[in-house]
């Protein structure tokens, strides 16, 4: 299946360099998109995330994976600016984030999707979709009393929202509100929308949950389609056939640490990944045992 | 019992300068609540720094009254930033817990003792309005129109700034909310961390709408100051707050219509039930099959009690208000 498959050229470049990469958690890519060093966050006493180094190669897909209660949504939410670390650095595009609030990661190109999907149920799918184009001149009170400053924009917004529901196959739902769609179409609707803030890295998170098999197989293409025209994608997944078909990198995440990172035919054979998810052995953590 | 009284008295209500003036609280009001979903529980507050910075410009400035909007507006943005710098971070039911007490603050303080020299304790400020008067081109003196539509030349100056204030606060708020800022209030009701992935500072559009609301609340406290021609503490009460946001409820949430309507109902059926019950019980107490129902001194609570039970009913058979979209509605349990 996979040999029948084309990619981009940007897509073949990325799985190129990851080709040449060693398959050790840490390790260093030849052209990180993202990069994180260090970062911690401790939810009393438990240590929540506990990351030494991340490197997310541009132009690639790429999974993170790990047992409930890994750290990956919390690690998402760090790197976005929707929760602080209390250490660590993290850079996206060699910009460090560190000061950088939630709402100013999406218009640096960064946007994340959240596990239980945020669909502005009283607003309509179009309406939806507009909201995520950047740096709109009706945003501004004063702006919004005076239509003909924003009409024009506006327009060019709206063609670009109808190009991407149509897309995602939501076209036909364009004017509904969007508390009527189905579950699967709210995941589709919100990476719709967040490719309207024209981001460089999606973060998906788990954008498989609750959704039906025959949906998943167009998400998955929607995924490949987002890496096919230049964007780098970071996603959380526990389905792992999608993840398997669909990922050129995976980055393997336990009790807060990276423990593994591959080619998904790595990971699949690696003992401390299937320990990792099958339990542990005499009742020892990994990690004790990793410091035994 | 007076039926044309009470016909003509409800009637002239749905029209007059209280309809009016709860009409324009509850635009504000709807800017915050219906659409950003902001709780605010103290637009008493805001329609009290209308009132007051009016108030104050004789009575402590000593300029004219025009400099009662300035002054008004310097309230509001100082009162709508020490509300929401604190709380607009935090979840929706801080604002209401802050937005309560800060009303009753801002009321126990212009009604206390020790600023009487500025706010005029709970006597309020008087004379203020002449120059308001002086603009008037009507006869105070006589009456116009026909009944229930008759007003002195003053009250229909009045009614005429005060309605004409609802229409264009109305015509702003609907092109704010259908330009792509009422997009993104909107938005933030609807969930606001999917707002700020996008990019947006919800922070700050919270804020917005706080003072952009609160602006609109003090044209209102405004408008009834002027009416009355006295600034009075108490008539910023708890109850006011919660009159507004009544009115706005049954006139149906985040819909321009239901702000300016549901007010006129509200005040027209306040009015309706207050007078019936008067003419009920003029000469001797009401008697339903020799118990005792209802007598002269009773009218008030009795009045409140059916309010109460006409919003239970309201919340039971209609919730979404008046003008309110049973589709929206439909929308918030999933």
């Amino acid at each position: 299946m996979d040999a029948e498959r084309t990619y981009s050229e940007l897509a073949q470049r990325a799985r190129t360099a990851l080709a040449s990469v060693n398959a050790s958690p840490g390790v260093a890519k030849p052209d990180p998109i993202l990069l994180a060093e260090n970062v911690r966050r401790n939810f009393g006493g438990v240590t929540a995330v506990d990351v030494q180094h991340l490197e997310v190669q541009r132009g690639s897909i790429t999974a993170l994976i790990g047992p409930n209660g890994a750290g990956k949504t919390t690690l998402f939410n760090l790197l976005t600016g929707f929760d602080t670390p209390d250490t660590g650095e993290w850079m996206f595009d060699s910009k460090n984030l560190k000061k950088v609030v939630a709402h100013k990661t999406a218009s640096l190109g960064m946007v994340r999707t959240f596990q239980l999907t945020k669909s502005l149920t009283k607003l309509s799918v179009i309406e939806n979709m507009k909201l995520g184009a950047t740096h709109q001149m009706g945003e501004k009170w004063w702006n919004g009393l005076l239509p003909f400053r924003y009409r024009k924009q506006e327009a060019i917004i709206e063609r670009r929202a109808d190009e991407l529901l149509k897309r995602f196959k939501l076209d036909h739902m364009r004017d509904q509100y969007a508390g009527t769609l189905s579950g699967g179409q709210r995941k589709l609707l919100e990476m719709a929308r967040a490719l309207m803030t024209n981001p460089r890295l999606v973060m998906l998170d788990e954008p498989m949950a609750g959704v039906n098999p025959a949906l998943k197989q167009s998400l998955n293409e929607h995924i490949r389609g987002l890496r096919d025209d230049g964007m780098t994608v970071l996603f959380v997944e526990h389905d792992m056939d999608m993840v398997h078909d669909i990922s050129d990198w995976v980055v393997v995440m336990a009790e807060g640490r990276i423990i593994a990172e591959g080619t998904p035919e790595q990971i699949s054979s690696n003992p401390a990944v299937i320990e990792a998810y099958l339990g542990t052995h005499q009742g020892k953590s990994l990690l004790e045992e990793e410091n035994a | 019992m007076d039926i044309i009284k009470i016909i003509e008295n409800t009637i002239a209500a749905f029209f007059g300068i209280d309809a009016a003036y709860f009409a324009l609280a509850a635009i504000g009001l709807n800017i915050q609540f219906g659409y950003t979903g902001l709780l605010n529980f103290g637009q008493s507050a805001f329609m009290a720094c209308g009132a007051y910075g009016l108030g104050m410009t004789s009575q402590y400035f000593g300029v004219g009254m025009w400099w009662g909007i300035l002054i008004g507006l310097a309230l509001v943005v100082i009162l709508g930033l020490l509300v929401g710098i604190p709380t607009l971070r935090l979840r929706a039911d801080y604002l209401a817990i802050v937005t309560i007490a800060t009303a009753e603050i801002v009321r126990l303080v212009v009604r206390s003792v020790r600023f009487k020299q500025y706010f005029g304790g709970s006597d309020g400020i008087n004379s203020f309005s002449t120059s308001f008067r002086s603009l008037s081109p009507f006869d105070p003196g006589a009456q116009y129109g026909i009944r229930p539509f008759q007003y002195s030349g003053y009250s229909l100056w009045t009614m005429i700034i005060g309605w004409s204030l609802v229409v264009i606060f109305s015509f702003l708020v609907y092109m704010l909310m259908k330009s792509p800022w009422g997009r993104v209030v909107k938005a933030i009701r609807e969930d606001e961390d999917a707002v700020r992935s996008l990019g947006k500072n919800v922070y700050s559009y919270k804020m917005q709408s706080l003072i952009i609301g609160g602006v609109v609340g003090m044209f209102s406290g405004m408008i009834f100051a002027l009416d009355r021609g006295s600034v009075q503490p108490d008539n910023y009460s708890r109850d006011v707050t919660f009159y507004v946001l009544t009115a706005l409820v049954l006139g149906g949430v985040a819909k321009v219509r239901g702000s300016v309507i549901g007010p006129m109902m509200f005040w027209g059926l306040y009015v309706f039930s207050d007078n019936f019950l008067r003419e009920l019980t003029k000469d001797k107490p009401f008697n339903l099959f020799g118990i005792g129902i209802i007598q002269k001194a009773q009218v008030g609570p009795v009045n409140y009690m059916l309010i109460g039970l006409g919003l239970m009913l309201l919340m039971t058979f209609r919730p979404q208000g008046v003008f309110g979209s049973k589709e929206e509605m439909a929308l918030d349990g999933r």
